[in-house]
C-alpha cells in the first residue's frame, strides 16, 4: 500500500488529507500514482495536474519519474511560502 | 599497481560539523535576544553573530489581518537539516539555530529566525543569508493569509526562488 498525503491549498481543493492506495505492480514511478489521481474527476484532474504541484516520496523531494515501491508515504502540496 | 580509491557516495562523504545544530518548529513566540546570547556563549573561538528575523507583514495588496502557518512535519525539519548542512560545507560556521512558528499570527509578530555564529563575518553573513534562501524555496512551509472577509493561501513568488538559483551557480 501507498500513503497519500495532501497539503495546505491541495488539501482544501481535493478535501482530502491523507489516504492509503493499495499497491499494485503496475505502479512504478510517481508518474503513476498521479495519472491513478487525475482519473478520479474533474477536480482531481484540475489539482494534481498542474505542473506546479511537488511530489514529495518519503519526505524528500522527488519528481513524476521518481521510482516508487510497496509502503512508500507519497506527498503532494503546493509551492511552500514560508520564511 | 595502482591503488584503487574507495569510491564514495556523496551522502557517505564526512560532512563538515556544525557544532551545534538546533531547529524548533514552535507555535510559540521566541526571544531575540535569548537567541543571540546562546549564539554568543557557544564556544570560545566565536567571532562573529549573524542573526535574521522575519515578521508578519501587511500583504503585498495592502490587505491581511492575520496569518496561519502549516508544515509538513518530519519533513520540514530534515530539509532544515539538509540545508544547514549545505552551509557548513560551503562556510566554516559554528552553530546554526532556525526557530520557525507555525499556527496563528498577527500582523509584526515574529515569524522566523536564523542565527549563525562563525570565527569570522563573512561566512556567518553569508550562511545566513544562504539558510533563509533555501527555507523560502525549499522547506515544505505553506501560508495562509487571513483578511476580515476572506482566507486564501499564499502564493509563491518568483523572486525567491531567484534568490536560491544565485547560490547553485
Amino acid at each position: 500500500m501507498l500513503q497519500l498525503r495532501y497539503f495546505a491549498s491541495l488539501r482544501d481543493q481535493l478535501n482530502c488529507e491523507s489516504e492509503v492506495l493499495e499497491w499494485c505492480d503496475n505502479l512504478k514511478t510517481a508518474v503513476d500514482v498521479r495519472a491513478i489521481l487525475i482519473s478520479r474527476g474533474e477536480q482531481w484532474a484540475t489539482t494534481i495536474s498542474k505542473p506546479s504541484v511537488l511530489i514529495a516520496i518519503n519526505q524528500e523531494i522527488g519528481s513524476n519519474d521518481s521510482t516508487i515501491s510497496d509502503g512508500d508515504e507519497i506527498a503532494f502540496f503546493p509551492p511552500v511560502t514560508g520564511g | 599497481m595502482a591503488m584503487k580509491l574507495p569510491f564514495f557516495h556523496p551522502s557517505q562523504v564526512a560532512k563538515p560539523a556544525i557544532m551545534n545544530l538546533y531547529i524548533s518548529i514552535q507555535n510559540d513566540d521566541f526571544s531575540h535576544s535569548v537567541e543571540y546570547q546562546t549564539l554568543c556563549n557557544d564556544a570560545p573561538s566565536i567571532g562573529a553573530i549573524v542573526t535574521f528575523c522575519g515578521l508578519v507583514r501587511e500583504f503585498d495588496d495592502g490587505r491581511g489581518e492575520a496569518l496561519f502557518l502549516e508544515h509538513f512535519e518530519g519533513m520540514t525539519e530534515k530539509t532544515l537539516t539538509h540545508i544547514c548542512e549545505q552551509a557548513a560545507q560551503r562556510w566554516p560556521i559554528i552553530s546554526a539555530r532556525i526557530i520557525h512558528r507555525i499556527g496563528p499570527m498577527n500582523l509584526g509578530e515574529q515569524i522566523v529566525f536564523v542565527g549563525i555564529n562563525s570565527a569570522h563575518r563573512k561566512a556567518a553573513f553569508h550562511a545566513c543569508e544562504f539558510i533563509m534562501d533555501f527555507l523560502k524555496t525549499d522547506a515544505p512551509f505553506w501560508k495562509k493569509a487571513i483578511t476580515s472577509d476572506s482566507e486564501y493561501w499564499v502564493e509563491a513568488k518568483t523572486s525567491d526562488q531567484a534568490a536560491s538559483e544565485t547560490w547553485k551557480k
